[in-house]
Protein backbone atom coordinates (compact mmCIF):
# COMPACT_ATOMS: atom_id res chain seq x y z
CA UNK A 1 0.00 0.00 0.00
CA UNK A 2 0.84 3.73 -1.01
CA UNK A 3 1.76 5.42 2.87
CA UNK A 4 -0.28 8.23 3.98
CA UNK A 5 0.37 11.69 2.31
CA UNK A 6 2.81 13.53 3.95
CA UNK A 7 4.91 10.21 5.44
CA UNK A 8 8.14 10.69 7.08
CA UNK A 9 10.92 8.48 5.53
CA UNK A 10 13.37 7.89 8.03
CA UNK A 11 15.61 5.86 6.06
CA UNK A 12 16.69 6.95 2.72
CA UNK A 13 20.01 6.31 1.25
CA UNK A 14 21.92 9.01 -0.40
CA UNK A 15 24.93 8.01 -2.61
CA UNK A 16 28.22 10.01 -3.03
CA UNK A 17 29.07 10.26 -6.78
CA UNK A 18 32.42 9.39 -6.47
CA UNK A 19 35.56 10.45 -4.02
CA UNK A 20 36.09 13.06 -6.55
CA UNK A 21 32.68 14.68 -5.71
CA UNK A 22 34.15 15.12 -1.85
CA UNK A 23 37.45 16.36 -2.86
CA UNK A 24 36.01 20.12 -2.67
CA UNK A 25 35.21 19.26 1.33
CA UNK A 26 38.34 18.13 1.94
CA UNK A 27 41.21 20.11 3.32
CA UNK A 28 44.35 20.37 1.26
CA UNK A 29 46.49 17.73 2.90
CA UNK A 30 43.47 14.88 2.33
CA UNK A 31 43.05 16.16 -1.18
CA UNK A 32 46.53 15.68 -2.09
CA UNK A 33 46.37 12.09 -0.44
CA UNK A 34 43.32 11.05 -2.43
CA UNK A 35 45.12 11.94 -5.89
CA UNK A 36 48.84 10.90 -4.93
CA UNK A 37 47.65 7.68 -3.52
CA UNK A 38 45.13 7.16 -6.28
CA UNK A 39 41.73 6.61 -3.81
CA UNK A 40 38.75 6.70 -6.42
CA UNK A 41 36.30 5.07 -4.02
CA UNK A 42 34.89 4.02 -0.27
CA UNK A 43 32.84 1.58 -0.95
CA UNK A 44 31.91 -1.20 1.56
CA UNK A 45 31.68 -4.53 0.95
CA UNK A 46 28.49 -4.58 2.96
CA UNK A 47 26.80 -2.52 -0.08
CA UNK A 48 28.12 -4.17 -3.27
CA UNK A 49 26.76 -1.54 -5.66
CA UNK A 50 25.76 -4.34 -8.16
CA UNK A 51 23.96 -6.86 -5.74
CA UNK A 52 20.30 -7.11 -6.80
CA UNK A 53 19.21 -5.63 -3.60
CA UNK A 54 21.11 -2.84 -3.44
CA UNK A 55 18.87 -0.74 -5.86
CA UNK A 56 15.72 -0.88 -7.37
CA UNK A 57 15.89 -1.62 -11.15
CA UNK A 58 13.93 1.83 -11.81
CA UNK A 59 15.89 3.20 -9.53
CA UNK A 60 18.98 2.12 -11.24
CA UNK A 61 20.46 4.84 -13.51
CA UNK A 62 22.36 3.69 -17.30
CA UNK A 63 25.37 5.29 -15.70
CA UNK A 64 26.80 6.33 -12.32
CA UNK A 65 25.03 5.58 -9.07
CA UNK A 66 21.69 5.25 -7.97
CA UNK A 67 20.70 7.59 -5.57
CA UNK A 68 23.41 10.12 -6.22
CA UNK A 69 21.70 13.43 -6.91
CA UNK A 70 18.77 15.90 -5.50
CA UNK A 71 16.99 14.96 -9.04
CA UNK A 72 17.21 11.15 -8.62
CA UNK A 73 15.94 11.74 -4.73
CA UNK A 74 13.15 14.01 -5.57
CA UNK A 75 11.87 12.64 -8.63
CA UNK A 76 12.07 8.94 -6.85
CA UNK A 77 11.84 8.70 -3.34
CA UNK A 78 10.16 12.04 -2.47
CA UNK A 79 7.49 13.26 -4.75
CA UNK A 80 6.10 9.81 -5.92
CA UNK A 81 5.37 9.19 -2.27
CA UNK A 82 4.35 12.38 -1.12
CA UNK A 83 6.69 12.54 1.18
CA UNK A 84 6.77 15.77 3.96
CA UNK A 85 10.29 14.61 5.20
CA UNK A 86 12.85 12.32 4.18
CA UNK A 87 15.87 11.49 6.60
CA UNK A 88 19.15 10.96 4.55
CA UNK A 89 22.08 8.48 5.31
CA UNK A 90 24.89 8.53 3.69
CA UNK A 91 26.70 4.71 3.60
CA UNK A 92 30.12 4.89 2.63
CA UNK A 93 32.93 3.12 3.71
CA UNK A 94 34.18 5.76 6.23
CA UNK A 95 33.84 3.72 9.50
CA UNK A 96 36.06 1.12 7.52
CA UNK A 97 39.28 2.97 7.46
CA UNK A 98 42.02 2.25 9.95
CA UNK A 99 43.58 6.02 10.14
CA UNK A 100 41.14 7.72 12.53
CA UNK A 101 42.77 11.23 11.13
CA UNK A 102 41.31 10.00 7.70
CA UNK A 103 38.14 8.94 8.79
CA UNK A 104 37.64 12.48 10.68
CA UNK A 105 38.52 14.35 7.09
CA UNK A 106 35.96 11.99 5.15
CA UNK A 107 33.55 12.67 7.87
CA UNK A 108 33.68 16.35 7.34
CA UNK A 109 33.55 15.91 3.90
CA UNK A 110 30.62 13.52 3.62
CA UNK A 111 28.61 15.82 5.93
CA UNK A 112 29.86 19.11 3.91
CA UNK A 113 28.75 17.52 1.12
CA UNK A 114 25.18 16.33 2.15
CA UNK A 115 24.77 20.13 3.14
CA UNK A 116 25.33 21.77 0.22
CA UNK A 117 23.91 19.28 -2.64
CA UNK A 118 20.91 17.85 -0.63
CA UNK A 119 19.91 19.62 2.84
CA UNK A 120 20.17 23.16 1.83
CA UNK A 121 18.14 22.93 -1.84
CA UNK A 122 15.58 20.56 -0.47
CA UNK A 123 13.56 21.57 2.70
CA UNK A 124 11.80 17.94 2.75
CA UNK A 125 15.47 16.75 3.33
CA UNK A 126 17.28 16.10 6.29
CA UNK A 127 20.44 14.09 7.08
CA UNK A 128 22.57 11.85 9.51
CA UNK A 129 25.83 12.84 10.56
CA UNK A 130 28.52 10.44 9.35
CA UNK A 131 31.18 10.31 12.47
CA UNK A 132 34.84 8.71 12.81
CA UNK A 133 33.46 5.87 15.23
CA UNK A 134 37.32 4.86 15.34
CA UNK A 135 37.53 7.80 17.71
CA UNK A 136 35.05 9.08 19.57
CA UNK A 137 36.34 11.99 21.09
CA UNK A 138 37.05 13.08 17.19
CA UNK A 139 33.42 11.87 17.03
CA UNK A 140 32.13 14.37 19.06
CA UNK A 141 33.67 16.90 17.65
CA UNK A 142 32.14 16.37 14.13
CA UNK A 143 28.85 16.64 15.99
CA UNK A 144 29.45 19.53 17.80
CA UNK A 145 30.27 21.03 14.25
CA UNK A 146 27.37 19.17 12.69
CA UNK A 147 24.87 20.10 15.26
CA UNK A 148 24.57 23.85 15.17
CA UNK A 149 22.89 22.43 11.46
CA UNK A 150 18.89 21.89 12.52
CA UNK A 151 18.77 19.80 9.03
CA UNK A 152 20.64 17.13 10.94
CA UNK A 153 19.01 15.28 12.94
CA UNK A 154 20.70 11.85 13.66
CA UNK A 155 24.24 10.27 14.06
CA UNK A 156 25.46 7.54 12.10
CA UNK A 157 26.76 4.23 13.26
CA UNK A 158 26.87 0.90 11.93
CA UNK A 159 25.46 -2.30 13.53
CA UNK A 160 28.56 -4.20 12.90
CA UNK A 161 30.73 -1.83 15.11
CA UNK A 162 34.34 -2.61 16.53
CA UNK A 163 33.35 -3.50 19.56
CA UNK A 164 29.28 -3.79 21.49
CA UNK A 165 27.93 -0.45 20.99
CA UNK A 166 27.04 0.09 25.14
CA UNK A 167 30.79 -0.18 26.27
CA UNK A 168 31.94 3.07 28.34
CA UNK A 169 33.97 4.23 25.68
CA UNK A 170 31.62 5.35 23.34
CA UNK A 171 29.47 7.26 25.82
CA UNK A 172 30.51 10.39 25.07
CA UNK A 173 28.78 9.89 21.51
CA UNK A 174 26.19 9.37 23.28
CA UNK A 175 26.10 11.79 25.70
CA UNK A 176 26.54 14.22 22.49
CA UNK A 177 24.14 12.87 21.09
CA UNK A 178 21.52 13.84 24.00
CA UNK A 179 22.75 16.76 24.54
CA UNK A 180 21.95 17.81 20.79
CA UNK A 181 18.46 15.89 20.63
CA UNK A 182 20.06 13.89 17.44
CA UNK A 183 18.68 10.57 17.05
CA UNK A 184 21.32 7.81 17.46
CA UNK A 185 20.69 5.46 13.89
CA UNK A 186 22.21 2.52 14.45
CA UNK A 187 21.88 0.91 10.26
CA UNK A 188 23.33 -2.44 9.01
CA UNK A 189 26.91 -2.71 8.13
CA UNK A 190 30.19 -3.30 9.24
CA UNK A 191 33.48 -2.21 9.72
CA UNK A 192 34.89 -6.03 9.14
CA UNK A 193 36.68 -5.94 12.18
CA UNK A 194 34.93 -8.61 13.42
CA UNK A 195 33.10 -11.21 11.26
CA UNK A 196 29.56 -10.27 10.80
CA UNK A 197 28.31 -13.64 12.23
CA UNK A 198 29.29 -14.71 16.05
CA UNK A 199 30.06 -18.31 14.39
CA UNK A 200 32.59 -16.37 12.36
CA UNK A 201 33.62 -15.63 8.47
CA UNK A 202 30.21 -16.79 5.95
CA UNK A 203 30.60 -17.27 2.54
CA UNK A 204 28.44 -15.57 0.85
CA UNK A 205 26.59 -11.75 0.09
CA UNK A 206 23.20 -13.67 1.42
CA UNK A 207 24.52 -14.91 5.04
CA UNK A 208 25.91 -11.01 5.44
CA UNK A 209 22.56 -9.70 4.90
CA UNK A 210 20.60 -11.98 6.65
CA UNK A 211 23.00 -11.89 9.37
CA UNK A 212 22.64 -8.64 10.07
CA UNK A 213 19.58 -8.92 12.34
CA UNK A 214 22.26 -11.06 14.87
CA UNK A 215 23.88 -7.86 15.19
CA UNK A 216 21.65 -5.37 15.91
CA UNK A 217 20.00 -8.27 18.17
CA UNK A 218 24.13 -7.69 20.21
CA UNK A 219 23.46 -4.33 19.86
CA UNK A 220 19.82 -3.51 21.52
CA UNK A 221 21.45 -5.53 24.20
CA UNK A 222 24.75 -4.37 24.85
CA UNK A 223 23.06 -0.80 24.78
CA UNK A 224 20.33 -2.16 27.39
CA UNK A 225 22.95 -4.54 29.60
CA UNK A 226 25.48 -1.26 29.78
CA UNK A 227 23.17 1.08 31.31
CA UNK A 228 23.25 3.36 28.22
CA UNK A 229 19.56 4.59 28.72
CA UNK A 230 20.16 4.40 32.72
CA UNK A 231 22.96 6.98 32.28
CA UNK A 232 21.41 8.77 28.89
CA UNK A 233 17.66 8.57 29.60
CA UNK A 234 16.75 10.67 26.97
CA UNK A 235 18.67 9.17 24.36
CA UNK A 236 16.81 8.09 21.28
CA UNK A 237 18.08 5.22 19.58
CA UNK A 238 16.53 3.83 15.78
CA UNK A 239 17.99 0.75 14.32
CA UNK A 240 17.87 1.76 10.96
CA UNK A 241 17.16 -1.49 8.30
CA UNK A 242 17.46 -3.87 10.99
CA UNK A 243 13.86 -5.91 10.34
CA UNK A 244 11.69 -6.34 13.64
CA UNK A 245 9.77 -9.68 13.40
CA UNK A 246 12.85 -10.76 15.81
CA UNK A 247 12.22 -7.78 18.42
CA UNK A 248 9.68 -9.70 20.16
CA UNK A 249 10.88 -12.92 20.74
CA UNK A 250 14.26 -11.54 21.31
CA UNK A 251 12.89 -8.87 24.04
CA UNK A 252 10.96 -12.12 25.57
CA UNK A 253 14.40 -14.02 26.17
CA UNK A 254 16.29 -10.72 27.43
CA UNK A 255 13.66 -9.61 29.77
CA UNK A 256 13.51 -13.32 31.06
CA UNK A 257 17.15 -13.77 31.32
CA UNK A 258 17.20 -10.36 32.82
CA UNK A 259 14.69 -11.47 35.47
CA UNK A 260 17.74 -14.18 36.86
CA UNK A 261 20.66 -12.17 35.94
CA UNK A 262 20.53 -8.84 36.80
CA UNK A 263 22.52 -8.85 39.50
CA UNK A 264 25.12 -8.54 37.15
CA UNK A 265 23.65 -5.20 35.82
CA UNK A 266 22.04 -3.55 38.47
CA UNK A 267 21.86 -0.12 37.22
CA UNK A 268 19.08 -2.21 34.62
CA UNK A 269 16.33 -1.48 37.45
CA UNK A 270 13.65 -2.25 35.22
CA UNK A 271 12.78 -4.71 32.85
CA UNK A 272 14.63 -4.11 29.18
CA UNK A 273 10.86 -4.75 27.72
CA UNK A 274 10.16 -1.18 29.26
CA UNK A 275 13.77 0.41 28.09
CA UNK A 276 13.20 -0.58 25.08
CA UNK A 277 9.56 0.85 24.82
CA UNK A 278 10.95 4.20 26.10
CA UNK A 279 14.22 4.07 23.88
CA UNK A 280 14.06 2.39 20.55
CA UNK A 281 12.47 2.29 17.87
CA UNK A 282 13.21 0.37 14.24
CA UNK A 283 12.57 1.61 10.66
CA UNK A 284 9.75 -0.36 8.46
CA UNK A 285 11.41 -1.70 5.75
CA UNK A 286 12.86 -4.07 5.26
CA UNK A 287 9.70 -6.07 6.27
CA UNK A 288 10.79 -9.76 6.41
CA UNK A 289 7.50 -10.02 4.71
CA UNK A 290 5.72 -13.61 6.51
CA UNK A 291 3.84 -15.13 4.01
CA UNK A 292 0.15 -13.94 5.04
CA UNK A 293 -0.80 -10.32 6.22
CA UNK A 294 -2.39 -12.31 9.48
CA UNK A 295 0.92 -12.92 10.24
CA UNK A 296 2.12 -9.32 10.03
CA UNK A 297 -0.53 -8.52 12.45
CA UNK A 298 0.44 -10.57 14.77
CA UNK A 299 3.89 -9.42 15.13
CA UNK A 300 2.51 -6.45 15.81
CA UNK A 301 0.16 -8.16 18.82
CA UNK A 302 3.60 -9.61 19.76
CA UNK A 303 5.53 -6.05 19.58
CA UNK A 304 2.65 -5.09 22.01
CA UNK A 305 2.77 -1.27 20.82
CA UNK A 306 2.06 0.66 17.60
CA UNK A 307 4.92 3.31 18.56
CA UNK A 308 8.16 1.28 17.46
CA UNK A 309 7.95 1.42 14.30
CA UNK A 310 8.99 4.39 12.00
CA UNK A 311 8.27 4.47 8.39
CA UNK A 312 11.22 4.07 5.93
CA UNK A 313 10.97 3.26 2.11
CA UNK A 314 15.61 1.84 2.75
CA UNK A 315 15.23 4.01 -1.22
CA UNK A 316 16.94 3.29 -3.38
CA UNK A 317 17.39 -0.76 -2.19
CA UNK A 318 15.11 -2.96 -3.46
CA UNK A 319 12.29 -3.79 -0.63
CA UNK A 320 9.09 -3.51 -2.81
CA UNK A 321 7.72 -2.74 -6.24
CA UNK A 322 6.15 1.05 -6.96
CA UNK A 323 4.87 2.93 -4.16
CA UNK A 324 3.84 0.15 -2.02
CA UNK A 325 6.17 1.03 0.89
CA UNK A 326 3.80 0.40 3.31
CA UNK A 327 3.19 -3.75 3.79
CA UNK A 328 -0.66 -5.53 3.11
CA UNK A 329 -1.94 -5.48 7.04
CA UNK A 330 -1.23 -2.31 9.15
CA UNK A 331 -4.78 -0.78 9.51
CA UNK A 332 -5.21 2.84 8.81
CA UNK A 333 -4.85 3.93 12.18
CA UNK A 334 -1.59 2.18 12.06
CA UNK A 335 -0.26 3.26 9.26
CA UNK A 336 -0.88 6.93 10.37
CA UNK A 337 1.15 6.20 13.93
CA UNK A 338 3.82 4.44 11.81
CA UNK A 339 4.21 7.08 8.62
CA UNK A 340 4.18 10.37 10.70
CA UNK A 341 3.17 10.42 14.50
CA UNK A 342 6.25 7.85 15.21
CA UNK A 343 9.13 9.31 13.34
CA UNK A 344 7.71 13.16 15.08
CA UNK A 345 7.94 11.76 18.30
CA UNK A 346 11.21 10.09 17.68
CA UNK A 347 13.26 12.60 16.05
CA UNK A 348 12.93 15.79 17.98
CA UNK A 349 14.65 18.00 15.76
CA UNK A 350 12.00 17.86 13.59
CA UNK A 351 10.35 20.29 15.14
CA UNK A 352 13.19 22.92 14.18
CA UNK A 353 12.78 24.97 11.51
CA UNK A 354 15.07 24.24 8.24
CA UNK A 355 16.24 27.42 6.67
CA UNK B 1 -6.14 -19.36 60.58
CA UNK B 2 -4.41 -21.30 62.95
CA UNK B 3 -1.24 -20.91 64.91
CA UNK B 4 1.24 -23.65 64.26
CA UNK B 5 4.48 -24.57 66.43
CA UNK B 6 7.36 -25.43 63.57
CA UNK B 7 10.54 -25.55 65.51
CA UNK B 8 12.29 -24.20 68.61
CA UNK B 9 14.12 -20.95 68.51
CA UNK B 10 17.27 -22.25 68.57
CA UNK B 11 17.27 -25.32 66.05
CA UNK B 12 17.01 -21.73 63.79
CA UNK B 13 19.65 -19.41 64.65
CA UNK B 14 20.28 -15.70 63.21
CA UNK B 15 21.05 -16.23 59.56
CA UNK B 16 20.02 -19.84 59.17
CA UNK B 17 16.88 -20.89 57.63
CA UNK B 18 14.37 -24.13 57.84
CA UNK B 19 11.77 -25.78 55.56
CA UNK B 20 8.37 -26.96 57.44
CA UNK B 21 5.76 -28.06 57.11
CA UNK B 22 2.00 -26.34 57.85
CA UNK B 23 -1.10 -28.11 56.67
CA UNK B 24 0.59 -29.94 53.42
CA UNK B 25 2.15 -26.90 52.76
CA UNK B 26 6.03 -26.17 52.37
CA UNK B 27 7.15 -23.10 54.25
CA UNK B 28 10.48 -21.61 54.46
CA UNK B 29 11.28 -19.90 57.74
CA UNK B 30 14.03 -17.24 58.15
CA UNK B 31 16.13 -15.21 61.07
CA UNK B 32 17.01 -12.47 60.18
CA UNK B 33 18.91 -10.85 63.07
CA UNK B 34 16.42 -13.00 65.46
CA UNK B 35 13.33 -11.59 63.71
CA UNK B 36 11.51 -14.61 62.05
CA UNK B 37 9.86 -14.31 58.19
CA UNK B 38 8.62 -17.34 56.82
CA UNK B 39 8.11 -17.66 52.81
CA UNK B 40 5.81 -20.88 50.77
CA UNK B 41 8.76 -22.46 49.73
CA UNK B 42 7.58 -22.66 46.09
CA UNK B 43 9.16 -20.13 43.66
CA UNK B 44 6.51 -18.36 41.48
CA UNK B 45 8.51 -18.82 38.40
CA UNK B 46 8.51 -22.78 37.94
CA UNK B 47 8.83 -24.19 41.53
CA UNK B 48 11.69 -23.91 43.02
CA UNK B 49 12.87 -24.50 46.31
CA UNK B 50 12.95 -20.97 47.79
CA UNK B 51 14.89 -22.60 50.95
CA UNK B 52 17.55 -24.22 49.02
CA UNK B 53 18.62 -20.85 47.61
CA UNK B 54 21.55 -18.30 48.02
CA UNK B 55 20.77 -15.97 50.36
CA UNK B 56 21.97 -12.58 49.91
CA UNK B 57 21.74 -8.69 49.80
CA UNK B 58 20.03 -5.95 47.70
CA UNK B 59 21.98 -5.33 45.17
CA UNK B 60 21.06 -1.58 43.81
CA UNK B 61 23.11 0.76 41.33
CA UNK B 62 22.67 5.15 40.66
CA UNK B 63 24.51 4.84 37.65
CA UNK B 64 26.33 2.08 35.71
CA UNK B 65 29.09 0.80 37.46
CA UNK B 66 28.41 1.87 40.70
CA UNK B 67 27.39 -0.78 42.95
CA UNK B 68 25.40 -0.32 46.13
CA UNK B 69 25.40 -3.67 48.12
CA UNK B 70 22.42 -3.33 51.11
CA UNK B 71 20.46 -5.52 53.21
CA UNK B 72 22.86 -8.37 53.59
CA UNK B 73 20.98 -11.68 54.59
CA UNK B 74 17.94 -10.32 53.33
CA UNK B 75 17.43 -11.37 49.88
CA UNK B 76 16.86 -14.84 48.73
CA UNK B 77 17.77 -16.18 44.98
CA UNK B 78 15.49 -19.32 43.42
CA UNK B 79 18.33 -22.16 43.02
CA UNK B 80 16.90 -22.61 39.86
CA UNK B 81 16.59 -19.78 37.81
CA UNK B 82 18.02 -16.73 40.00
CA UNK B 83 14.97 -14.90 40.79
CA UNK B 84 15.43 -12.50 43.71
CA UNK B 85 12.79 -12.34 46.63
CA UNK B 86 12.80 -10.76 49.50
CA UNK B 87 12.59 -12.37 52.53
CA UNK B 88 10.86 -9.95 54.61
CA UNK B 89 7.67 -9.47 51.82
CA UNK B 90 8.32 -12.46 49.35
CA UNK B 91 8.46 -10.08 46.52
CA UNK B 92 10.42 -10.38 43.79
CA UNK B 93 12.66 -8.26 42.44
CA UNK B 94 12.12 -8.49 39.06
CA UNK B 95 7.96 -7.48 39.05
CA UNK B 96 7.33 -6.96 43.27
CA UNK B 97 4.31 -6.07 42.11
CA UNK B 98 2.82 -9.28 39.94
CA UNK B 99 5.20 -12.09 40.79
CA UNK B 100 5.95 -12.57 44.65
CA UNK B 101 5.88 -15.63 47.03
CA UNK B 102 3.15 -15.51 49.98
CA UNK B 103 4.68 -14.40 52.90
CA UNK B 104 3.78 -15.59 56.53
CA UNK B 105 3.42 -14.39 59.62
CA UNK B 106 5.87 -15.85 62.04
CA UNK B 107 6.24 -14.83 65.85
CA UNK B 108 8.29 -16.35 68.41
CA UNK B 109 6.72 -17.70 71.87
CA UNK B 110 7.59 -19.00 75.04
CA UNK B 111 6.64 -22.40 75.56
CA UNK B 112 5.07 -21.37 78.93
CA UNK B 113 2.36 -19.37 76.96
CA UNK B 114 1.74 -22.19 74.33
CA UNK B 115 1.59 -24.92 76.62
CA UNK B 116 -1.82 -22.80 77.47
CA UNK B 117 -2.96 -23.41 73.64
CA UNK B 118 -4.40 -22.74 71.52
CA UNK B 119 -2.00 -23.91 68.59
CA UNK B 120 -1.12 -26.61 66.94
CA UNK B 121 2.01 -29.03 67.01
CA UNK B 122 2.20 -31.22 64.77
CA UNK B 123 6.07 -31.92 64.98
CA UNK B 124 7.21 -30.25 67.64
CA UNK B 125 6.92 -30.80 71.40
CA UNK B 126 6.26 -28.37 73.46
CA UNK B 127 8.28 -27.47 77.12
CA UNK B 128 7.54 -24.48 79.04
CA UNK B 129 11.37 -23.65 79.38
CA UNK B 130 12.03 -23.49 75.62
CA UNK B 131 10.75 -21.02 73.07
CA UNK B 132 9.42 -21.67 69.97
CA UNK B 133 8.62 -20.05 66.38
CA UNK B 134 5.07 -20.10 65.93
CA UNK B 135 3.58 -19.29 62.62
CA UNK B 136 0.01 -18.33 61.20
CA UNK B 137 -1.12 -20.37 58.93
Amino acid sequence: MIPPKGAIDCDIHTSIPNLEALLPYLEEHWREIVLLRGMDELNSISFPLKAADAARADWRPLSGKPAASLAQIQSEALDPFDTAIAICSSLYGIQLLHSEDLAAAFARAVNDWMVATLLSRDTRLRGTIVIPTQNPDMAVDEIERCARNPAFVQVLMLAGADTPLGKRHCWPIYKACERHNLVLGIHAGNTYRNPPTAAGWPSFYIEDSVAQAQSFQTQLTSLICEGVFSRYPALKVVMLESGFTWVPTHMWRLTKYWRGLRMEIPWVDRSPDEILRDNIRFSLQPVDTPPNAADLERIFEHLQSDRLILFSTDYPHARFDGTDAMPDGLSPSLMQRIAIDNPRETYARLTETVA
Amino acid sequence: MSRHVVATVAEIPPGRRKLVMVKGRPIAIFNLDGDFFGLFNLCPHQGGSLCDGIVTGLLQSSEPGVFSYSRKGEIVRCPWHGWEFDIRTGKSYCDPSRIRTRAYQVDTAAGATLIEGPYVAETVSVRVEEDYVVIDA
